[in-house]
């Protein structure tokens, strides 16, 4: 073992540690706030061994006043010694940083508009990456207002063609039963929302149905009251419903006595028993006030083949993931060899963590966007330093002066570190006012029906996690702009400065290293750009695809009726039909159509079907989607009929069965031949033969992004439809017709709830994927502008600087005969480089960066030219832009004037 | 036997050391403790206060030391330092490294 000579003693650990460190603190706060105390001890202390000294010296048989010089002698520098203690103290070191700080600001303020651009540009950038960042924190990062949230997944039945699908009530069931790895599971039902009778009719509320054990599961315990006791949610149990919060207070005055009041609920007596937490949040019913049970008992839950139900379970402790998938998917085979009719497709489960089944869908923009907004981040820190830079060159003779008067070099050093700093607190400080205003107004951005689905959203603003954030990346920021000055002055030829006429050769290093900042500068910005404008086209791809029908001029509203009054086929049909009439002859309507879901929805409600008279393949399953619908409907859309014929409201359950088919499957299943007048059957189930009598272009019934998939369209009138979802073609303005539309329905029967109306177009713009799209292609569209404008300006200095410190080059060349083109070539041939690397490098970096996008591309290649091309153009045009205005200021000079200012 | 010729041939550690040493013995003043190691090591190690106050400083500040004004031995004030807990056993540690490094180097120059 080596020992160091004079090494630091040793830190002592154990239980005297910490009284050490309250010593230390202690006299870290008298040496800082008790100065002149202290001075006086120090002053005392020196005397008192001065005096000693002459005491001595007198003893020895001195005369005073010799032994007084003989002391003094001795204690050689009286003032040396006590500023070596002070620094022993380490009141210097606060003495110099106060004093660092002053100066730094005197600097700053004695600069304003470099100081307000340098403060600004840092936090524009500072304050764009904290309010992304905020949301990536709320939604990523934060934990799900769950006890032991990680313990929690999505449970899904799992099809080749659907991963992640619903789950039967009783297969639900016998998850519950069979599983060995959930320590509960529970599940909630997917039509979300109840008709509540109130004092004029009915209104449809937002709420789901649970399993008792649900909000045990989650971990989450009532506000007010209790939560379903197991065993509350059987079939002959009386029926209780737990509201949320926010319903408790808007239809129920906020008061106590709510409990044990009892409700018409789906046109049934349900008691209130508890009320949930204000800060309860469950995103896939962001919206829901009801919470009721599900009892097992309605039409569905009845039948393993429909499937309504999503389940959530607590994994037991030591379980991973990987294991319960397993067991789970032992399960779902088990159950499909049970039950091969109903379970055919569904031989699979599915686990997701929860966090990942709430916020999957946003995690790839928000952090497509955090990265946009760093970039930004970083080009703001490159400008300020070329700021900085500039700066710091003409501060070359007052730092050389500095140096001459004494200051030593890390004196000075520290100085730059300090001012970096400071600025860098100043654009923190600024930064976070904007990110806390740039995040209001992203939030006011959203419209409220999608927040009502994040409601992990709610409360957004800043916090501790996010103002740490903010420190550390201006902590960053402050150092580079500590450090690069630092490099810069090269402080063994700070004498130099002093001399006259030697800026130039200060001026070559500074212009190259200037240069450099000058081509990160564009490459990023042009990074940006592409990324912004590939987003951009592919929203604009999205919104102007072929949907197959006509979007315009077209309502959609979704019906919904307690179970009880439409019951019969019979009693199901008649009521479409009565529905289709009545809204039909309202003045504006030009037709009606009926269908299981609107296009533009998502691929659920599929079935399978076989061709007669063609072998059917054992283990094959032709999983298509399923829509009933209306016999006006496809008209009614304006569909584009490819064969055949549409449906006629005659043909019902006495005639031949009859479908539509769309060209996806027309393609797939027939390829080569004419399909209609082809039969086939559904599997499963009676086979009752349905003629193909028309093929349909393809109608985007799924999510705009996805593929069209093979669909059949079965008419009502033999396939009765419940709770169908109504569209109306209008000659005018859709929204003028909702409240009649409602009307018209409510004068059938006021218990028919009926959806707020939706045009079609707005559907297509507010669909997920658009909305998606739209949001990244504009907030990184603003990233791209900003950072546009920062490289130009950032351009624009450092030419202009290079040309100021050419100044006397180009009077000499303008004096020995170049002409002013001359003069304009050099420079913008320059600047022309500078750009031409930039864009280089930026197109490399926006291929790496931009298959990163691919998830949220639509229509375009990642590597598209065009935008490539468009994109170097405008930034090459910038920048040429903003060199001119220097290369004309340079060209413009008179020779005469530029030789003498030198 | 010579002195050694300056305070600055006391390595820095070594300095810090023999403070504490010293004034492990009794509360003591500056003066004082220059006195008492002058005295122990037979006039070889001389402190002169230019090492010795910032040393003394320096050990107050990382709480080895603490001190206090009192009255000294010819009626004035005087601030006195004492060791503390800490400061022991920051002092038992760099002794027993010391004592490891003497026998160190006393093994080698012994043998050459």
């Amino acid at each position: 073992m080596g020992a160091v000579v004079g090494g630091n003693l040793p830190d002592c650990r154990d239980g005297v540690m910490s009284m050490r460190w309250m010593t230390v603190i202690r006299m870290r706060i008298r040496a800082l706030f008790f100065r002149a105390e202290l001075e006086q001890e120090l002053d005392e202390e020196l005397r008192y061994h001065l005096d000693r000294e002459v005491e001595e010296g007198m003893a020895a048989g001195m005369s005073p006043k010799d032994a007084r010089y003989a002391a003094m002698r001795a204690v050689k520098e009286i003032e040396q010694r006590k500023e070596e203690c002070r620094d022993m103290r380490g009141l210097n070191a606060i003495d110099h940083m106060a004093q660092d700080f002053r100066y730094a600001v005197r600097q700053l303020r004695k600069n304003p508009a470099f100081a307000c651009t340098a403060i600004f540009v840092l936090a524009l950038g500072i304050s764009s990456t904290v309010a992304i960042f905020g949301f990536v924190e709320a939604a990523l990062i934060k934990p799900l207002p769950y006890r032991d949230q990680s313990r929690l997944v999505a449970a899904f039945a799992s099809s080749p063609g659907a991963p992640r699908s619903w789950l039967s009530y009783p297969d639900f069931a016998d998850w519950k039963k069979l599983n060995q790895v959930f320590r509960s599971i529970d599940a909630y039902a997917l039509n979300g929302s109840f008709t509540l009778n109130t004092w004029d009719g009915a209104e449809q509320v937002g709420g789901t149905r649970v399993s008792a054990g649900f909000f045990r599961t989650l971990g989450v315990t009532p506000f007010l009251g209790r939560d379903f006791q197991s065993g509350e949610d059987s079939a002959g149990a009386p029926r209780t419903v737990v509201l949320s919060y926010t319903a408790w207070q808007k239809r129920f005055g906020g008061k106590r006595d709510v409990l044990g009041r009892a409700i018409m609920l789906n046109g049934n007596p349900t008691v209130v028993i508890g009320v949930l937490p204000a800060h309860f949040q469950f995103a896939p019913y962001g919206g829901a006030e009801f919470w009721a049970t599900l009892r097992g008992t309605d039409s569905c839950e009845q039948h393993r083949d429909c499937r309504n139900l999503i389940a959530i379970a607590r994994l037991k402790d030591g379980v991973s993931i990987d294991a319960a998938s397993a067991n789970m998917r032992s399960v779902a085979q088990q159950l499909r060899s049970q039950y091969p009719e109903a379970n055919r497709f569904f031989g699979s489960a599915n686990l997701v963590p929860l966090r990942d089944f709430i916020v999957g869908d946003v995690r790839p923009v928000l952090l497509i966007l955090l990265s946009g907004a760093s970039l930004l981040l970083l080009i703001a820190c490159v400008n300020v330093t070329t700021l900085l830079l500039a700066r710091s060159d003409s501060r070359q003779r007052e730092i050389a002066m500095r140096g001459a008067l004494g200051a030593s070099s890390s004196r000075l050093l520290h100085q730059f570190a300090t001012e970096g700093f400071v600025l860098a607190a100043a654009g923190c400080i600024a930064g976070l006012v904007f990110a806390q205003w740039g995040m209001g107004l992203l939030m006011a951005l959203v419209p409220a029906e999608k927040l009502e689905s994040m409601p992990y959203l709610r409360g957004l603003g800043l916090n501790s996690v996010t103002v740490a954030f903010a420190c550390g990346i201006s902590l960053l920021a402050g150092m580079t702009f500590a450090v690069i000055p630092m490099a810069r002055t090269s402080l063994a030829g700070m004498l130099e400065g002093l001399k006259e006429g030697t800026r130039g050769s200060a001026g070559t290093t500074w212009r190259r290293f200037g240069s450099i900042l000058v081509v990160i500068e564009v490459a990023l910005a042009m990074v940006l750009m592409v990324c912004a404008g590939l987003l951009g086209q592919s929203l604009y791809q999205m919104l102007h695809l072929d949907v197959g029908f006509q979007a315009d001029h077209l309502a959609y509203f979704q019906t919904s009726w307690a179970p009880g009054k439409y019951e019969t086929d019979q009693q199901i049909v008649r009521l479409g039909r009565e529905m289709t009439e009545r809204i039909a002859t309202l003045p504006g309507v030009l037709s009606v159509g009926l269908s299981t879901a609107p296009p533009v929805d998502s691929a659920w409600g599929t079935a399978s079907f076989h061709i007669a008279g063609r072998l059917a393949v054992s283990g094959e399953e032709n999983e298509v989607i399923n829509r009933q619908v209306s016999a006006g409907y496809l008209r009614t859309l304006q569909a584009r009929l490819w064969r055949g014929r549409y449906f006629s409201e005659a043909e019902d359950t006495a005639k031949p069965h009859v479908v539509i088919i769309n060209r996806t499957l027309a393609g797939k299943y027939f390829a080569g031949e004419d399909p209609t007048g082809k039969q086939i059957y559904y599997d499963g189930g009676p086979r009752t033969l349905m003629q193909i009598v028309g093929v349909v272009d393809d109608i985007k019934e799924g999510p705009l992004e996805d593929p069209n998939w093979p669909v059949l369209y079965v008419p009502v009138n033999q396939n009765p439809l419940v709770w169908p979802a109504l569209l109306v073609r209008t000659s005018g303005g859709e929204a003028a017709l909702f409240p009649r539309v409602t009307g018209a329905i409510h004068g059938l029967d006021p218990f028919i709830t009926v959806s707020p109306g939706q045009t079609m177009t707005e559907r297509i713009n507010q669909s997920p994927s658009a909305y998606l799209r739209r949001s990244a292609a504009s907030l990184t569209g603003g990233f791209a502008a900003a950072a546009l404008l920062l490289g130009v300006v950032g351009f624009y200095g450092v030419v202009a600087y290079a040309v100021g410190q050419r100044t006397r080059e180009m009077g000499v060349r303008m004096a020995l005969g170049a002409q002013r083109s001359t003069v304009y070539r050099l420079i913008l041939g320059e600047a022309g480089r500078l750009t031409a690397i930039g864009v280089v490098l930026g197109i490399g970096g926006s291929l790496a960066a931009t298959t990163m996008l691919r998830s949220l591309l639509f229509g375009v290649r990642f590597w598209d030219p065009a935008t490539l091309i468009a994109v170097a153009g405008v930034l090459g045009g910038s920048a040429l832009l903003a060199s001119y205005l220097p290369a004309r200021r340079a060209a413009s000079v008179n020779p005469v004037e530029a030789l003498r200012t030198e | 036997m010579k002195p050694l010729s300056k305070p600055t041939d006391l390595v820095q550690g070594t300095l810090d050391l023999l403070i504490l040493k010293t004034v492990a013995l009794e509360p003591m003043h500056g003066w004082a403790v220059a006195q008492r190691i002058r005295q122990m090591s037979g006039d070889v190690l001389q402190v002169g206060q230019g090492a010795l106050y910032p040393s003394l400083h320096k050990l107050e500040q990382n709480g080895w030391i603490e001190s206090e004004w009192a009255v000294s031995e010819n009626n004035r004030r005087a601030k006195y330092y004492t060791l503390t807990k800490a400061g022991r056993k920051a002092m038992e540690s760099e002794a027993a490294q010391w004592e490891r490094l003497s026998a160190a180097i006393s093994l080698i120059v012994g043998t050459a």
